[in-house]
């Protein structure tokens, strides 16, 4: 499918979500509480067949954290940005996807060891990279240690 | 099993030992646990972060020219094609394009890094398999094409050749002829390669059949570059979305069926093959021209997000940067190639023998900063 296909048939899936097509790809930002269910549906109908997800990472705006799912169907050689507003800075939760796309396990772990997002009913929400009793999230905006120095 | 592919755990009969992160076979200071019933492997779970330095955040405070260097040191073999790869996302911001002459050279010199890095793999995995012998025969090889490194960037691994709009500088005048001499010499040697390793019994026993990946987990796990090629998964960034004029050289996408340890040596092989077939159409035929596009002295990115995917000696690289239109990135993700393909470790791995972790884990072809970043 064509970007503007991709977009007709998902505002008949989904209303409410939103649209930015400013980028290379098209960009489509879901309300968390519809996230879980249009995720389903990406991957399972195969009219959209996203199997490959080959980007997973989350973006720190200070005001609230954005996840970005980058997805790509192997079949239709079509493209998908999905992003999701967290508001909750303090403590970040989202539903998890690794049930749907493996490779999330780890992409998610990675997520929750830098930015602190807690993914719910993830089999092993433990720190990838850190320590475990490493304090703060690094890759948060707000985040301060005794051994960085201002350039 | 629950979805996952988690076993039960049994409390008695099982044994857990730590392979790394000083293990030789683990090629840098990957940690690996695993569960042991006798010789057979319940589970595997792998500790990173050895050498994280954090390479994300480091980047945010670069310009748009710096942080383009830090990327050498992830994944080290590949050390041009990750450069080529931020060049590009910046590129892209910046709405230019490389000149002819400056594409030309780059995709050679990816090609040649290509070239060096499977040789090392290729030496690495007689290594790790119990036969020294191909390490000093694939170094012989690997040394003449850093020596072309050397002489046209200045050095040998972290090469820093690529900066937005070309290269840095021109090549040097005896790169031809230099590069010709060396991709015949390697022609000449594949032979060599398959009677030393290819063909050996013992190398085709512990290969044949062993590390099973399919193609639906192959993409479910986001792995890609031969590991995933070997599974019959078309995933080469070179055909799907062609940059730096990919698309107008001729080459094949090397494609396997087995998606064992063997059919992924064996798509390796091939693609060193289809490497030196990319040079020898593009070495006469360099444009003349300039070798960098004209730049301003201090790049700032419009704001937006840009997204580059380059393919590597190991796969799938891609640069997702967010731009607020500053001097330095807002936000920079590298989805590195060896960090999907270590997620499929235990996939692989489970139920199979100890012995065989070690040759999975040389057929994957792991660089452990390229993970850990």
């Amino acid at each position: 499918m064509t970007k503007e296909e991709l977009k007709e048939a998902i505002s008949v899936l989904v209303p409410s979500v939103t649209y930015d097509e400013t980028g290379e790809f098209l960009n489509v930002i879901v309300d968390a509480s519809d996230f879980r269910h249009f995720m389903k549906q990406m991957i399972l109908d195969k009219a959209y067949d996203f199997d490959y997800m080959f980007c997973l990472t989350c973006i720190d705006w200070k005001t609230h954290l954005m996840m970005v799912y980058h997805l790509l169907s192997k079949n239709h050689k079509h493209t998908l940005v999905v992003k999701v507003k967290i508001n909750d800075v303090n403590a970040p939760a989202i539903e998890t996807v690794c049930d749907l796309w493996k490779t999330a396990i780890f992409h998610e772990r990675e997520v929750y060891d830098l930015f602190g997002v807690n993914f719910h009913n993830h089999p092993d929400m433990r720190r990838l990279l850190l320590d475990e009793n490493w304090e703060g999230y690094p890759l948060r905006k707000n985040y301060v240690d005794e051994n960085m120095i201002e350039i | 099993m629950n979805l996952l592919g988690e076993p039960e755990l049994t409390e008695e009969g099982e044994f857990v030992i730590n392979m790394g992160p000083q293990h030789p076979s683990t090629h840098g200071v990957l940690h690996l646990k695993v569960w042991l019933d006798g010789e057979m492997i319940k589970k595997v779970q792998p500790h990173l972060g050895y050498i994280h330095r954090s390479i994300e955040k480091m980047s945010e405070s670069l310009s748009y020219r710096n942080f383009i260097y830090v990327t050498s040191r992830m994944d080290y073999l590949s050390a041009h094609i990750n450069n080529q790869a931020c060049a590009l996302a910046v590129e892209k911001g910046l709405q230019i394009e490389a000149p002819p002459r400056a594409q030309v050279i780059r995709v050679i010199m990816a090609e040649l890094t290509r070239l060096a890095s499977h040789q090392l793999w290729w030496g690495c995995t007689g290594l790790d398999l119990g036969a020294v012998s191909p390490f000093f025969f694939a170094f012989r090889e690997r040394e003449a094409v850093l020596e072309i490194m050397e002489e046209s960037c200045g050095a040998r691994l972290t090469m820093n050749y690529m900066v937005p709009g070309g290269v840095m500088m021109d090549i040097h005048p005896n790169f031809q002829k230099r590069v010709k001499d060396v991709i015949n010499q390697i022609k000449s040697k594949f032979q060599e390669y398959d009677n030393l390793l290819t063909g050996n019994v013992i190398f085709e026993g512990r290969t044949k059949g062993v590390g099973y990946l399919s193609a639906e987990d192959a993409v479910s796990y986001g792995v890609s570059g031969p590991t995933a090629r070997a599974s019959g998964v078309s995933c080469d960034v070179r055909k799907w979305f062609p940059y730096d004029g990919y698309d107008k050289v001729d080459f094949k996408e090397v494609l396997g069926t087995g998606g064992d340890c063997y059919a992924r040596y064996m798509a390796r092989i091939e693609e060193m093959k289809q490497s030196v077939y990319i040079i020898e159409q593009l070495i006469d035929n360099i444009p003349e021209g300039d070798f960098q596009a004209k730049t301003k002295m201090v790049l700032k990115l419009p704001k937006g997000e840009f997204y580059q995917r380059v393919e590597t000696a190991r796969g799938e690289l891609g640069v997702y940067i967010v731009s607020d239109g500053a001097a330095s990135p807002y936000r920079i993700k590298y989805r590195s190639p060896n960090f999907s393909n270590l997620s499929a470790l235990e996939h692989m791995a489970k139920g199979g023998k100890i012995g065989d972790l070690v040759a999975i884990m040389a057929t994957i072809d792991l660089v452990i900063p390229d993970v850990d970043r």
